[in-house]
C-alpha cells in the first residue's frame, strides 16, 4: 500500500544505488564536517565492534568460572611493574582477566540497553500512535500516565519495577533473571518521551490527505498506524532512541553498580565498577579505573553521536 | 485565582490516590505479607488469626481504603527486614538526605546560573568554550562515577575528606539531627553534595545560557541599550531578571529527583539517608518501606509543582490576568 504515501518529488533518477545516495546526502556531509563527531562516531563503531566480537578477541572467558584461577586474583597490569604478562589490564579479586571482563562487560551493558531502548521505543511508539490517532479518552489516559510518570525520574522507576518483578520472581536464579528483569526496568522508564513525541506527530499526520485516502479505501486502523503514519513520524523517534541508548547504558550501569543489576558472575561495566569500588583504598586502582574509563568513553561517544543527530534532522537548523 | 487554585489541589490529590493505590497494590498483591511477617515454623492456625487481624480477608476495595487512610496517617505497617514501623525508620533517616538535598540545591545554584551568564556573555571566549565542554562531561558521567572520582582524589589521594558517612551530628528538636553545626559533618557533607550538585548545576547553567540567548535578542533589550544604559544595567538587570522565572520552576521540579537521585549518592558514600534504605528495601523486597517510599517521592513531588505553580502565577502578571479571564 506504499504508493498511497506521499513521495517527495524526486530531482534525480530513482534508478541510483543506496551508496550512491547516502554519498551525496546531506546527512553524510554533516557528519563529516564535524571533528568531534567523527571522532565519537568511529569510537561508538569500535565499541560495537568490540562487544560483538568479544569473544574471539577476549583471552579468556571471564563467565566461565573454570578458566579463572583464585591464584591470579589482583594481578596488576601488564604495563605496570610488577604485572602479569599475560594479563594486559590486570585481574580482579576472582582472579578474572580485566581485559576480558571489560570487553563482555561491554557486550552485556549494549545488549541490555539496546534491548531496553527497543522495548521502550516499542511501547511508547504504540501508545503514543493510539493516544493521537484515537483522541478522546483514551488520549487523555495514556497522556495522563504519561505526565504522572515524567514526574518521577527514570532511575526511580526502574528501581521499583527492578524490585517489583524481582519479587515476583521470587525463587528464580538471579543469574538467569537478572537480564530479563534489567531490560523490563529501563524499557518501562524510557517510554514516556517516544509516547509524547509520536502522540504529536500522529495529530498532525492523521489529517493530511493519504491518511483519509487511506481511510476511504476501507483500511483497518492498526494498519493506518503501522503502514502509513508511522514511517512519516520516525524521523524524531530515531534521534530520541540515540538519545535514550546513552541513559539506557548508564541506568544499567546504575543498577549493576546499585547491586540490584547484573550479579558479580556475569558482570556488566556497572557490576565490575561495583566491584572495583571496594578495592579503591587498598591500592588496586585497575579494577574501579579501567571499566569507568570504557564506561564514560561509550555513554560520551553515544552522547556525542545523539547531539550530531538531533541538530542534523533538525530542519529549523538547516 | 482561587479556582486555579483550588483546580490545581484537586490534580494534585487525585495524583497521590492514584499512587497510592499503585503502593497498595504492590504491598497487598507482591507476595503474601502474612508470610513474610511470621517465621517458618508459625502453625497455620496463627498465620489465619493474623491474616484475620490485619483484615486481609477483606474485600479489595474495603482493604485499599483502609491502607489509604493509614498512609493518610503516615502508618505503612512494620518494614519486613527490620520489624520496625516503617514510618519510624524513615522519619530517623529523613533529615540525612533533606540535608543533603538542600546543600546540594544551593551548590548548583550558586555555580551554575553565574556560568550559564558568563557563557551566554562571552560565547567566543575559551573559558565559555570550557564550561561548554565540563557540562557534556557532566551530563554524560554517570553520577556514582563522579563519586567514585571525588573519593579517590579527597579521600583515598589526598586524604582531606572523609569517603564515608555524615560526621558527627547534632539533635535538634525531637527527631531532626544535623551534621551541618559540626566540623566533620561539614566536611562529611561536601563531596555527597558535589556528587549531587553536578548534573542540576549543569542543568541549570545551560537552561540559563540559553534563556539568556533567547532573552538578549528581544526588543526591549535592544531599547535599553539604545536609551544608552550601560551593558552592565542591561545585562543583570534586564535581561537576567528575565531569564529567572523557567529557571525558577526547573530548579523547583529539580529538587523532587535531588532527593530520588540521592539513592545513588547516598550509597557511593554510604550517607545514612532514606535513598539508602529505599536501596536496602528494594534488594530484600521490604514492600512496606518501597510502597512508603514511593509514596513519600509522589508527595514531595505534588507539592513543589503545586508550589511552583502558584509562584509562576505571583511571578508573572501575565498569568494572573490568563487565570482570571479563564
Amino acid at each position: 500500500m506504499s504508493e498511497i504515501t506521499v513521495e517527495l518529488p524526486k530531482s534525480e533518477p530513482t534508478s541510483r544505488s543506496f551508496l550512491g545516495r547516502v554519498k551525496d546526502s546531506d546527512l553524510l556531509a554533516s557528519f563529516l564536517s564535524s571533528k568531534v563527531t567523527v571522532v565519537a562516531g568511529a569510537l561508538t563503531l569500535i565499541f560495537f565492534l568490540a562487544a560483538v566480537f568479544a569473544p574471539l578477541i577476549a583471552p579468556t572467558n571471564p563467565f566461565d568460572p573454570a578458566s579463572n584461577f583464585l591464584i591470579d586474583s589482583l594481578n596488576p597490569p601488564r604495563f605496570v611493574t610488577g604485572g602479569d604478562p599475560r594479563f594486559l589490564l590486570g585481574t580482579d579479586d576472582q582472579g578474572r582477566d580485566l581485559w576480558s571482563a571489560i570487553l563482555y562487560g561491554l557486550r552485556v551493558s549494549l545488549l541490555i540497553g539496546v534491548f531496553g531502548v527497543l522495548l521502550g521505543g516499542a511501547i511508547g511508539i504504540t501508545l503514543g500512535l493510539i493516544a493521537g490517532y484515537a483522541g478522546g479518552r483514551i488520549d487523555s489516559i495514556i497522556m495522563r500516565i504519561a505526565d504522572v510518570q515524567l514526574t518521577f525520574p527514570a532511575i526511580l522507576i526502574a528501581l521499583l519495577v527492578d524490585g517489583v518483578v524481582q519479587a515476583l520472581l521470587k525463587g528464580q536464579n538471579r543469574e538467569q533473571t537478572a537480564f530479563g528483569i534489567l531490560v523490563i526496568s529501563i524499557g518501562l522508564s524510557f517510554w514516556v518521551q517516544y509516547a509524547r513525541t509520536v502522540r504529536g506527530s500522529t495529530l498532525v499526520e492523521k489529517n493530511r490527505d493519504y491518511v483519509q485516502a487511506a481511510r476511504l479505501i476501507g483500511l483497518s486502523p492498526a494498519r493506518i498506524l503501522a503502514r502509513h503514519i508511522l514511517p512519516n513520524v520516525m524521523g524524531p523517534v530515531l534521534v530520541i532512541a540515540t538519545i535514550n541508548l546513552a541513559l539506557a547504558i548508564i541506568t544499567e550501569a546504575t543498577l549493576s553498580f546499585l547491586g540490584v543489576g547484573l550479579p558479580p558472575t556475569q558482570p556488566s561495566l556497572g557490576t565490575l565498577i561495583r566491584i572495583g569500588q571496594n578495592f579503591l583504598f587498598s591500592g588496586e586502582w585497575w579494577i574501579v579505573t579501567f571499566p569507568s574509563i570504557t564506561l564514560a568513553a561509550l555513554v560520551l561517544a553515544v552522547n556525542l553521536l545523539g547531539d550530531w543527530l538531533r541538530d542534523a534532522l533538525n530542519p529549523r537548523l538547516k | 485565582m482561587i479556582a486555579f487554585i483550588i483546580r490545581r489541589l484537586f490534580a494534585s490529590i487525585g495524583v497521590l490516590i492514584a499512587v497510592g493505590l499503585i503502593a497498595f497494590v504492590l504491598f497487598r498483591y507482591i507476595g503474601d505479607p502474612v508470610n513474610q511477617m511470621v517465621g517458618i515454623e508459625t502453625p497455620e492456625s496463627e498465620r489465619v488469626a493474623l491474616r484475620q487481624q490485619l483484615g486481609l480477608n477483606d474485600p479489595a476495595p474495603v482493604q485499599a481504603l483502609r491502607f489509604l487512610a493509614n498512609a493518610a496517617r503516615l502508618d505503612f505497617g512494620i518494614s519486613y527486614q527490620f520489624k520496625q514501623p516503617v514510618s519510624e525508620l524513615i522519619g530517623a533517616r529523613m533529615p540525612a538526605t533533606l540535608e543533603l538535598a538542600f546543600v546540594a540545591s544551593i551548590m548548583s545554584l550558586v555555580a551554575g546560573i553565574p556560568m550559564g551568564v558568563y557563557t551566554a556573555l562571552h560565547r567566543r571566549s575559551a573559558l565559555a568554550k570550557l564550561f561548554e565542554a565540563l557540562s557534556l562531561v557532566g551530563i554524560s558521567l554517570p553520577t556514582f562515577l563522579i563519586g567514585i572520582l571525588l573519593i579517590y582524589l579527597f579521600a583515598v589521594t589526598l586524604g582531606w575528606l572523609p569517603s564515608f558517612g555524615r560526621g558527627d551530628v547534632v539533635h535538634i528538636g525531637s527527631w531532626w539531627t544535623t551534621g551541618l553545626l559540626t566540623k566533620s559533618g561539614l566536611k562529611s557533607i561536601i563531596m555527597p553534595a558535589i556528587t549531587l550538585a553536578l548534573f542540576q548545576m549543569t542543568l541549570i547553567m545551560r537552561l540559563v545560557r540559553a534563556e539568556m540567548l533567547e532573552v538578549l535578542r528581544a526588543d526591549y533589550i535592544r531599547f535599553a541599550r539604545a536609551r544608552g544604559l550601560s551593558e552592565r544595567k542591561v545585562h543583570f538587570r534586564h535581561a537576567l531578571k528575565n531569564t529567572l522565572v523557567p529557571v525558577i520552576t526547573v530548579v523547583g521540579l529539580q529538587l523532587g529527583s535531588i532527593v530520588a537521585f540521592s539513592i545513588i549518592t547516598e550509597t557511593v558514600f554510604s550517607w545514612p539517608g532514606m535513598g539508602q534504605l529505599f536501596l536496602q528495601s528494594v534488594q530484600n523486597v521490604d514492600i512496606p518501606i518501597m510502597a512508603a517510599y514511593l509514596l513519600f517521592i509522589a508527595f514531595l513531588f505534588v507539592i513543589i509543582n503545586l508550589v511552583v505553580d502558584l509562584l509562576y502565577a505571583a511571578v508573572d502578571p501575565r498569568l494572573r490576568v490568563a487565570i482570571h479571564g479563564a
